[in-house]
C-alpha cells in the first residue's frame, strides 16, 4: 500500500468491479490514495468494532440473541456516516481500507497477529453467516472456493450418518442439498470438535456448514499476508504522519501485559500463602494450594503458575528457591530438581532456550486454551469446575451464600471473568470492583491497591465519563506538529476503556 | 506389577553396550526413517536425542549414515533414545543456522497412552504400576483409535509399540501425517478426546444427543470388554467407595430408584432402558475410554520415545505390537534387556562352522549378517518381524504411488 500526498485520485469506473460482493477476502490493497483523516478515522472505528467483537466474544455466547442485537449494532455503527446516508459502495471501501490499514498495526508481533486475526475471523464469520444462501454461494464462486460435491448414491447410503454428526441436518436437507467432501485437513475446526462426519480422511461438510471452511481459508490467507505485510512495514514506519497513530493502535489494545516486570523482589516469599488467600484470583490460589499439598505441579500448572508469580514481580532467584523447596518435600529431590525443572523456570524468565521473556497469561488465554485434564490444577476454576465443586470451594473460602448464587449464575451464563471479578468483590468487601478483569495479574495489582488504600475514586469517575463521548467527533484536522500528534492521541485510550 | 527387579538398572552399563553392538535392528531402523529415500535427507535432518549415564540429557543428534548412527549409539551408549522432526537442516547443525531458519518441518503423527492418567478410574493399581487387570485399558485404547486412525482419518501406516513400561505409543508414518500442521494434530487429537475435565471435574464424560457415529464405534469396543473389566476384574461395585464415585456420575433422579447395587444385573437391567442408555454410555467412557495427552500429539517438535529402545527403570524393550495378537499380548511377556543378552550368549551348536567363512568376507556386512542371526536368536525376533511387515507394507505402499505417479507422467 502507498502513501503518496493528499492528492485524490479517482479510481473510477471500477468502483464497481472492485467491490462486487459485500463481504470480500481482502485480497488486494487498495490502490487509491486517502487523507490522513479518513485513514486515522477508518482505523479507529475498525479497532473499536473489532475490540466489541472479543468482549462480546468472551461475556455471550457466539450466535446468541445478544451477541447477534449487540454485534449487529455495532456492525451499524462502524458503517453509519454521518451525511445523508452512505451508499454500498462507500460501505464496501471502508470496509476494505480500514482492515488494511489495521494489518499495518498488527502485524508486528505474534500476540497482535493472534489477536487481529482472531477478531477478524469472529466478525467475518458473523457476517457471513448473515448472508443470504444464495449470497453465501456466491462468495464462493466468485473465490474460486473448490469443493467436491457427495454423489446422491454417497449421500443415500451416508444418510444416517451424516445426520448424526451434523448439526440442524435432516433427511430431507440431505437430499435436497449439496454436501460437500473436503480433505480433513481443511475443515480443522469441525474435526476438532467432532462436529462432522468423518471418512477415509474426508469432511462430509453439509452446505450449510461451509462458512467453517471459508473460515479456514480466511486465516491461512491473512496469516500469511500478515507476515509479508510485517516485512514491508519499516518503510511504512518512516513515514511520521503515520507512526504514531499505527503505534497507538497496537499499543491501545494491549494494554497492560504484565511482560515487564515492575515490583521484582518486593514479595518475599513468606508473604505468599498469606497472599494467596487475599490478592490471587481463584485459579491462582486453587494453584498455589494444590502445589503446597501435593509438592508438585504438572507442566501447564508449572507454567500458568509460574509466570503470574513472574509477573507479581519474583525474581528468578526467587522463583527458584520457591519451587524447588516445594518440589524437594514432595518426591523430587534437590539433584532432580535442578537437573529438570530448574531449567523450566530458568526457560520462563527468558534465560533458556529461544530466550523469549514469556509473558503471564490473560484471561482469555486461560479460558481458552489447554484445558485441564485429570491430574491437572491449572485453567479458569469458573469456565472449568465442575459448578457443585465450585461452589463448595467458594464456601470453604467464606463466600457468602448468596455471593455464591451470584457466581454460579455468572457461570452458567458462560461470563467467567465476571464471576471472578464478582469473586474479588465479595472477597474484598466492595460493591464494584472499579475494573473489567481480563488478566490475573490485573486481579493481584487491583487486590493490592485496594488492600493498602490507593484507589483513586476521582479518577474512575472521569474515565467513565470520557468513554461516553462520540466517538465520531475525534476526526481531527492533521497535525503539522507530532507532539500536539501525540498529546491529541492519548484520547484514544477513552475509546478503550471498557463500558 | 510391572517391572524388572532394581538389578536391571544396575546391569544396564554392561548390557546397553551388548545390545547395540549385536542385537539394536539398526537396519530395519534406518529403512524405517528414510522413508524409502524418496525426500532428500530426511534421515539425516530427523532430529534424536539421548539420554546417557548419570541422565545428562542432550538433543539435536543427528547422523548422515545407518554407519554413523550405529557408531554414535556405541560409542555414547544411551539409556534413552527419544525421536524428534525433521528439521530443514542437521539439527547437529542447527547452531550454524541463521536463527528464526531453522525449523521443525516434519514428523509422524503420535499418540501417548500413559497409565496414570486412568487413575482415577482404576482399583487395583496407581502410578508407575501395571497389572493384568488393567492392562486391558491399553487393548480397548488400541483398538478404538487405530479403527478411528485408519477409517475415519484414512491413516494406512500405523506402528503400535508398548513403552515399556505403564502404557503404549502409536506413530502414524504416512506421509500425510507426517505433513500435518500443529493445528491439525491438535484438531485429530481433539476429536478423539472424550475425557474432559481435571481434578475437579467429577462428571468427565458428557454425551449429547444425536450420538456422533465415532462415538458409537468406540462405544461398541467398550461395551465388548465392559463387563470382564470393570465389573469382574476391577470390581467397580465391589466396595461402597467404588460404588458412591459410579454412583456420583449419575443424575440425581436415577438415585431415587431403588437398586441393588452390588449386581452386575443392574447394569444389564437398566440397560435395556433406552432413557438411560446415554448415562449409562457415559459411565461405561469414563471407565474405559483412552485417554491422551493432546500435547504429545500437537507438536511438530516433540520428542517420543524410540522404538527399540529401552525403558531403564524396568529394563524391557519398547517392542512393536502385533494387532493381530493384541488380546493375547501381556506387557509382562516383553523381554528385557538382561533376558536377550542372556539368550544370546546360550551356544548354538549349528552355527559355529559358518563363522569362520563368512568371517573372510567384508568385514561390515559380517558384522551385519551376525547381527541379524543374533537378534533372531533371542526373544527379540518376533518382535523385529512385527517392525519387519510394517515396513514391507510402507514400502509396497510408495512402490504403488510411484507407480500411480509415473503412469500419470506417462513415464515407462
Amino acid at each position: 500500500m502507498q502513501f503518496p500526498g493528499r492528492r485524490k485520485k479517482l479510481i473510477g469506473s471500477s468502483q464497481n468491479d472492485l467491490y462486487d460482493h459485500c463481504l470480500q477476502f481482502y485480497g488486494q490493497p487498495p490502490l487509491e490514495n486517502i487523507s490522513l483523516t479518513e485513514f486515522e478515522t477508518f482505523a479507529v472505528e475498525r479497532l473499536k468494532l473489532l475490540k466489541t467483537v472479543e468482549n462480546l466474544g468472551v461475556s455471550c455466547v457466539k450466535n446468541s440473541e445478544q451477541y447477534t442485537k449487540k454485534l449487529d449494532a455495532e456492525i451499524s455503527k462502524f458503517f453509519f456516516n454521518k451525511e445523508d446516508g452512505i451508499s454500498e459502495y462507500e460501505k464496501r471501501r471502508k470496509d476494505h481500507i480500514s482492515h488494511f490499514i489495521l494489518r499495518l498495526a498488527y502485524c508486528q508481533t505474534e500476540d497482535l497477529r493472534r489477536w487481529f486475526i482472531q477478531q477478524e475471523m469472529d466478525l467475518f464469520r458473523y457476517r457471513f453467516n448473515d448472508l443470504h444462501s444464495k449470497h453465501k454461494t456466491d462468495f464462493l464462486h466468485k473465490n474460486n472456493l473448490k469443493y467436491e460435491t457427495v454423489s446422491a448414491e454417497e449421500k443415500k447410503s451416508l444418510q444416517d450418518k451424516l445426520i448424526a454428526s451434523s448439526y440442524g441436518l435432516s433427511g430431507t436437507k440431505v437430499e435436497e442439498h449439496d454436501v460437500y467432501k473436503v480433505p480433513f485437513q481443511d475443515a480443522l475446526d469441525l474435526v476438532r470438535t467432532r462436529k462432522v462426519y468423518l471418512l477415509a480422511g474426508n469432511a462430509y461438510i453439509p452446505h450449510h456448514e461451509i462458512v467453517t471452511i471459508v473460515l479456514n481459508d480466511f486465516r491461512t490467507r491473512l496469516s500469511k499476508a500478515l507476515a509479508m505485510t510485517a516485512r514491508s512495514l519499516p518503510a511504512v514506519q518512516s513515514d511520521e504522519r503515520l507512526q504514531p497513530l499505527l503505534s497507538h493502535l497496537s499499543h491501545a489494545y494491549v494494554g497492560q501485559d504484565y511482560s515487564i516486570q515492575k515490583n521484582i523482589g518486593k514479595i518475599s516469599l513468606e508473604q505468599i500463602d498469606a497472599l494467596s488467600g487475599k490478592s490471587f484470583p481463584l485459579c491462582m490460589r486453587h494453584l498455589h494450594k494444590a502445589l503446597r499439598e501435593n509438592h508438585h505441579l504438572r507442566h501447564g500448572g508449572r507454567m500458568q503458575y509460574g509466570l503470574f508469580l513472574k509477573g507479581i514481580g519474583l525474581s528468578l532467584e526467587q522463583a527458584l528457591q520457591f519451587w524447588r523447596s516445594e518440589f524437594v518435600k514432595g518426591k523430587v529431590d534437590a539433584d532432580k530438581f535442578d537437573k529438570a525443572y530448574a531449567y523450566s523456570v530458568r526457560h520462563m524468565f527468558g534465560k533458556e532456550g529461544k530466550r523469549t521473556d514469556y509473558t503471564p497469561y490473560s484471561c482469555m488465554k486461560v479460558i481458552l486454551s489447554n484445558p485441564p485434564s485429570q491430574g491437572d490444577y491449572h485453567g479458569c476454576p469458573f469456565r472449568h469446575s465442575d459448578p457443585e465443586l465450585l461452589k463448595q470451594k467458594l464456601q470453604n473460602y467464606k463466600v457468602s451464600p448468596s455471593g455464591t448464587n451470584q457466581i454460579l449464575e455468572l457461570v452458567k451464563g458462560m461470563h467467567y471473568q465476571l464471576a471472578c471479578q464478582k469473586y474479588f468483590e465479595l472477597t474484598h468487601n466492595v460493591e464494584d470492583a472499579g475494573f473489567s478483569l481480563n488478566h490475573p495479574n490485573q486481579y493481584f495489582t487491583e487486590s493490592q491497591k485496594l488492600l493498602s488504600g490507593g484507589r483513586d475514586i476521582k479518577k474512575e469517575v472521569d474515565m467513565s465519563q470520557r468513554s461516553q463521548e462520540n466517538p465520531a467527533s475525534v476526526t481531527r484536522p492533521s497535525q503539522a506538529n507530532s507532539k500536539q500528534a501525540h498529546e491529541e492521541m492519548g484520547d484514544l485510550d477513552s475509546f478503550f476503556q471498557d463500558e | 506389577t510391572a517391572g524388572a527387579p532394581s538389578s536391571a538398572w544396575a546391569c544396564l552399563p554392561d548390557l546397553l553396550p551388548l545390545y547395540y553392538r549385536r542385537l539394536f535392528p539398526f537396519s530395519q531402523y534406518y529403512r524405517w526413517l528414510s522413508y524409502g529415500g524418496v525426500s532428500k535427507n530426511y534421515f539425516q535432518n530427523r532430529e534424536f536425542s539421548f539420554t546417557l549415564k548419570d541422565d545428562i540429557y542432550v538433543r539435536y543428534q543427528s547422523f548422515t549414515t545407518q554407519n554413523e548412527l550405529e557408531k554414535e549409539m556405541q560409542k555414547m551408549v544411551p539409556y534413552k533414545i527419544d525421536i524428534g522432526a525433521v528439521y530443514s537442516h542437521r539439527p547437529s547443525q542447527h547452531n550454524a543456522v541463521k536463527s528464526g531458519t531453522f525449523q521443525a518441518l516434519e514428523k509422524e503423527l503420535v499418540f501417548d497412552i500413559d497409565m496414570t492418567d486412568y487413575d482415577d478410574v482404576r482399583r487395583c493399581c496407581s502410578a508407575a504400576d501395571i497389572c493384568s487387570k488393567c492392562w486391558t485399558l491399553m487393548t480397548i485404547a488400541i483398538r478404538i483409535l487405530d479403527r478411528a486412525l485408519r477409517e475415519d482419518f484414512g491413516f494406512h501406516h500405523l506402528l503400535w509399540v508398548y513403552s515399556g513400561r505403564r502404557g503404549v505409543h502409536c506413530w502414524v508414518c504416512d506421509d500425510a501425517a507426517r505433513k500435518l500442521s500443529v493445528a491439525a494434530r491438535s484438531a485429530v487429537a481433539e476429536y478423539l478426546s472424550l475425557i474432559k475435565g481435571g481434578e475437579e471435574t467429577v462428571r468427565k464424560v458428557v454425551l449429547s444427543d444425536p450420538i456422533h457415529p465415532f462415538i458409537n464405534h468406540s462405544l461398541s469396543v467398550v461395551e465388548r470388554y465392559f463387563c470382564q473389566y470393570a465389573i469382574v476384574e476391577q470390581d467397580i461395585l465391589g466396595s461402597k467407595e467404588s460404588v458412591d464415585k459410579v454412583l456420583a456420575l449419575l443424575p440425581e433422579d436415577i438415585l431415587s430408584f431403588p437398586v441393588v447395587l452390588s449386581q452386575y444385573q443392574y447394569f444389564t437391567s437398566r440397560y435395556q432402558y433406552q432413557s438411560n442408555f446415554t448415562i449409562l454410555s457415559e459411565i461405561m467412557l469414563q471407565y474405559c475410554y483412552p485417554r491422551l495427552d493432546v500435547n504429545v500429539s500437537k507438536g511438530v517438535n516433540h520428542l517420543l520415545k524410540s522404538p527399540f529402545s529401552i525403558h531403564p527403570k524396568t529394563g524391557r524393550i519398547s517392542v512393536p505390537i502385533d494387532l493381530k495378537e493384541l488380546n493375547t499380548f501381556d506387557p509382562f511377556e516383553v523381554p528385557t534387556i538382561s533376558l536377550i543378552c542372556e539368550e544370546l550368549e546360550r551356544p548354538r551348536a549349528d552355527e559355529a562352522e559358518d563363522d569362520d567363512v563368512k568371517d573372510k568376507e567384508n568385514e561390515q556386512e559380517a558384522g551385519e549378517r551376525r547381527r541379524i542371526r543374533d537378534y533372531k536368536r533371542t526373544s527379540l525376533a518376533k518382535y523385529v518381524k512385527v517392525f519387519d511387515r510394517f515396513l514391507e507394507a510402507m514400502a509396497r505402499s510408495r512402490k504403488g504411488e510411484m507407480l500411480q505417479k509415473s503412469d500419470l507422467q506417462k513415464d515407462f
